[in-house]
């Protein structure tokens, strides 16, 4: 930092202004190229996106039209964003990999005239779809290859745009300045498509003032100075890497990297080492596997030494990062395991310089998360989506657990509607859903209340809990909440818990159908030489209830912390003799359980269930691989849970 | 439509004929290569194609005929004269070094064009330096346009089959050829991988307006990346033409086909 008084400016061309005034010279941009990273810094970056949009403004883009951009983390991508908003454009952000009818709609619903685009295939696809979206007028490209031949009136390529620009500006002077300084705050400065379940996308209009004011809350919480490091590599068209890599970068003056390619992600991360980094929770998993797998290679004192200083890091370095207590003994372990384990493992993963790791999305398990923690990698956990700007719910450093997301960031007020749904009033909510106001009157009440969809609660220090989707939350037969999505989450936390399905809805009592995985049980079987003979034979083994039911149980005495998921416990439950298969039509394509297709494949087992029975036989239909059908049979024992009285709060 | 105008004859093969004792697995085999086309050559297994590349490029000494490329009329060449020339080549079997990296591999097709001695490279001081620092710039430009930056530093045995054609593709265009020999390179790729190599292909010959000599067995691709095609059946050419002559050619179809005479 260089003493500046934090810039006032409310708008990202203003931004860009002001980092050109207090920092030009130091590194706006990055990008590896040819094997080298090239520095663009804030004086450079402004020249670019100066020159961008007076091409952009001698090609007749006007305030308020909106601008497709499709291509990957390139620095081409900020600048065109940066130039459209200097005209008082829209950029919208659009998927690489979106199909042509995706395209079709998105072009047509936002009336999109000029689309700037990465390459040949871009191109191709915005050509075909020329036709239907009728009014696509200028096509601009980045990358040549290919293109060549293509003769097509509405093609340009970005380096002629900005020579066009940079004559128009020489002719004009002061046109551009006098542009930025018409925006408002209040103007629209994104467009975000969300892809919705069903349906045609809805654009999620969102003006300056959010996206700044959810960047500047997010940049003071966690003190981001202009000496962050971040890597760009998720897409540019989602609003998290518009948060992250370009509203936060502008706010605060950090440097952005946009890796060589997609592949090339991990090595590049690991030659800048960023500071503040995003990660879905799957990236994070796909790490530690890769790290587990390359431990297991490792040599006897390598894997000795790493087994040692992991249990040390599992006892003290959530702690440390918390700063709690410790014992003399335990720091000085800790440091020696930060010497031979911690570091060199944290330089491996890219993170050694990690100040803020942020996960969202979806649930966290919570050996992953303190995996990460126990090394020194402060990762916490945030609540967003597109239509907040994402910075709802931030943990501070500090209070950082696995199932909560935090309390309500600075200028957030949250309220639990009547049917547990999450309602959100905060700066950063989306303006519209564009040229939607039917959908925009469902999810934004009149005095400014947005419904999150998602079910949740404060806990008692006043944090965030999603527990599921608002409408996948049912009720037990005494009326309190039941969570399947949450119950089933927690089970399957546990390595030997493949799948799960909690049933409840409309009942009196909650029941569990689990899978085991196949892996880690049999494992688990063979260490303790049981024999088995199949998959069928496994899941059957009193053994395997035994160990199932600890898990359960767990599951249980952590359901009763909370007041209002104390009925949830899960009072029996059975070990299903197949695996869930999206072939059979228990899960989806994206390995989700189709609990009410289970609940009526394997009624006998329900009924059984609930009806108090020790064993069921059943007899299933699986269908091979090789798409013959056949059937399986097994009889299933039952088993009850222990379940404990619920744990009242502090009145 | 294409960038660069198909031009004049680069390559002519006239009535070459190459017999090993007994077997004669070329007989008077005449074609031309036009610069800027891309030239497929085709056949059955056995039917002379890797013979014929290989009479391109100095590996084999045909007994009869001549080879003229840009003019120069020879009868006999070693490969690293076909190299300096500007002939490049991609091997059917892969001609790569398993445990040197991609970026090496392709350096070495890169030395053709560099000057210093090998004892100045191997100390690596002064011009050799200097020289090393350029290439490796150029090396850079085929790996990024090959798209294969993840695996830089990868050794190339570690790689799935495809993406060595690919190196192997590099390394042939490191030396910057005019004329790129390519065998079978997409033999034994999945569909996607064929996708690929064949944009690679129009690439390299759009951008660079390479001449390309291709032996294929794959019909789709040789009818959809082709200009001209060259039949071989049994070291003999049977038919020469546009793809859609050749779709109808009646030996072509024979030959192909097995239909008995």
């Amino acid at each position: 930092m260089n003493g500046m008084p934090p810039t006032t400016a409310d708008t990202f061309p203003r931004l860009l202004a002001h980092h050109v005034l207090v920092r030009a010279e130091r590194p706006a941009i990055r990008e590896k190229d040819l094997g080298i990273w090239q520095t663009w810094n804030w004086r450079q970056v402004a020249g670019e996106v100066r020159a961008l949009a007076c091409g952009l403004a001698t090609q007749g883009l006007k305030r308020g039209d909106h601008v497709a951009i499709i291509g990957a983390n390139r620095p081409w991508v900020t600048w065109a964003t940066a130039a459209a908003q200097s005209l008082g454009a829209i950029p919208v952000g659009l998927y690489q990999d979106a199909t042509a009818p995706e395209l079709v709609y998105v072009f047509q619903n936002a009336e999109i005239r000029h689309a700037i685009v990465e390459d040949q295939e871009q191109v191709d696809k915005v050509l075909e779809i020329k036709e239907q979206a009728g009014q696509i007028a200028h096509i601009f490209y980045d990358d040549p290859r290919g293109l060549r031949h293509y003769t097509q009136p509405e093609l340009m390529a970005l380096t002629r745009l900005k020579e066009l620009g940079r004559d128009f500006d020489a002719a004009n002077a002061g046109f551009i300045d006098a542009e930025v300084a018409k925006g408002k705050p209040g103007d629209a400065a994104a467009m975000f498509y969300t892809s919705g379940t069903t349906g045609n996308p809805k654009g999620v209009v969102h003006t300056y003032a959010a996206l700044i004011d959810r960047a500047r809350a997010g940049c003071e919480l966690e003190r981001l100075t202009d000496a962050e490091e971040v890597l760009a590599y998720l897409p540019p068209a989602w609003i998290g890497q518009n948060i992250f890599s370009y509203a936060q970068a502008l706010v605060a003056g950090f440097c952005v990297n946009c890796p060589e390619a997609a592949g090339t992600v991990t090595v590049d991360m690991r030659e800048i080492g960023p500071t503040y980094y995003f990660a879905p929770p799957r990236v994070y998993e796909n790490l530690l596997t890769s790290v587990t797998i390359r431990m297991e290679d490792a040599g006897q004192v390598k894997r000795g030494m790493f087994k040692y200083f992991m249990g040390v890091a599992g006892r003290v370095g959530g702690r440390l990062l918390d700063g709690a207590p410790v014992s003399l003994t335990d720091r000085v372990l800790y440091a020696l395991g930060d010497l031979c384990t911690y570091g060199p493992l944290r330089n491996a993963l890219g993170m050694s310089r990690v100040r803020v790791a942020y996960t969202a999305g979806e649930a966290i398990g919570p050996d992953l998360f303190r995996f990460y923690r126990s090394l020194g990698i402060n990762l916490k956990q945030l609540y967003g989506s597109t239509e907040t700007a994402v910075f709802v719910c931030v943990q501070p450093d500090g209070q950082v657990s696995a199932d909560t997301v935090g309390p309500p960031l600075v200028g957030v007020e949250l309220k639990i509607a009547e049917n547990g749904e999450l309602m959100i009033k905060s700066p950063g909510l989306l303006k519209e859903y564009y040229k939607n106001p039917g959908a925009t009157a469902e999810v934004l009440t009149n005095d400014g209340w947005y419904h999150s969809g998602d079910a949740g609660f404060l806990d008692a220090q006043g944090h965030l809990r999603i527990i599921d989707r608002a409408k996948d939350v049912g009720q037990l037969a005494n009326g309190a909440m039941f969570a399947p999505k949450y119950i089933e989450n927690k089970l399957k936390f546990f390595p030997f818990i493949k799948e799960a399905v909690a049933l409840g809805d409309r009942r009196d009592m909650v029941c569990a159908i689990i899978n085991i995985e196949m892996e880690a049980v049999g494992n688990w079987a063979e260490k303790r030489g049981m024999s088995y003979s199949g998959y069928v034979d496994l899941a059957s083994q009193s053994a395997v209830y035994d160990l199932i039911r600890e898990s359960v149980e767990k599951v249980n005495a952590d359901l009763a912390q909370e007041e209002r998921l104390a009925d949830s416990q899960i009072r029996r439950f059975l070990i299903l003799h197949k695996e869930l298969d999206a072939d059979d039509g228990e899960l989806t394509r994206t390995s989700k359980v189709k609990r009410g297709f289970i609940g009526e494949k394997f009624a006998v087992l329900v009924d059984a269930l609930y009806g108090g029975r020790a064993e069921q036989y059943v007899e299933t239909q699986v269908k091979f691989e090789d798409g013959r059908s056949g059937m399986v049979s097994a009889t299933l024992k039952i088993m009850d849970a222990e379940t404990f009285p619920a744990v009242k709060k502090a009145a | 439509m294409r960038a660069r105008q198909i031009g004049d004859v680069i390559l002519d093969v006239k009535n070459i004929s190459l017999s090993f004792g007994g077997v004669k697995a070329l007989q008077g085999i005449s074609f031309d290569v036009r610069e800027h086309e891309v030239r497929a050559i085709i056949g059955p297994n056995g039917a002379g194609k890797s013979s014929m590349l290989n009479c391109i490029n100095g590996v084999y000494h045909p007994q009869e005929g001549e080879i003229s490329f840009r003019g120069e009329v020879r009868r006999d060449m070693d490969t690293h004269h076909a190299a300096e020339g500007g002939i490049g080549r991609t091997f059917q079997n892969l001609a790569l070094f398993k445990g040197m990296s991609v970026l090496d591999n392709i350096m070495t097709g890169r030395n053709l064009k560099m000057k210093t001695g090998i004892l100045a490279q191997a100390l690596h001081f002064g011009p050799a330096r200097a020289e090393e620092l350029r290439e490796r710039a150029f090396v850079e430009r085929v790996i990024d346009f090959l798209e294969i930056q993840a695996f830089r530093k990868t050794p190339v045995g570690r790689l799935p089959y495809g993406l060595q054609k690919r190196v192997d593709l590099g390394r042939a265009l490191a030396s910057e050829p005019q004329v790129l020999l390519l065998d079978e390179p997409m033999a034994g790729m999945n569909m996607e991988e064929k996708q690929d190599m064949c944009r690679f292909v129009l690439d390299i010959n759009d951008e660079f307006g390479t001449t390309i000599v291709l032996i294929e067995h794959d019909m789709g691709v040789v009818m959809d990346i082709s200009d001209r095609v060259v039949v071989l059946d049994y070291g003999k050419k049977i038919a020469d033409g546009t793809p859609q002559e050749m779709r109808n050619d009646p030996d072509v179809i024979k030959a192909y086909l097995g239909v008995s005479h």
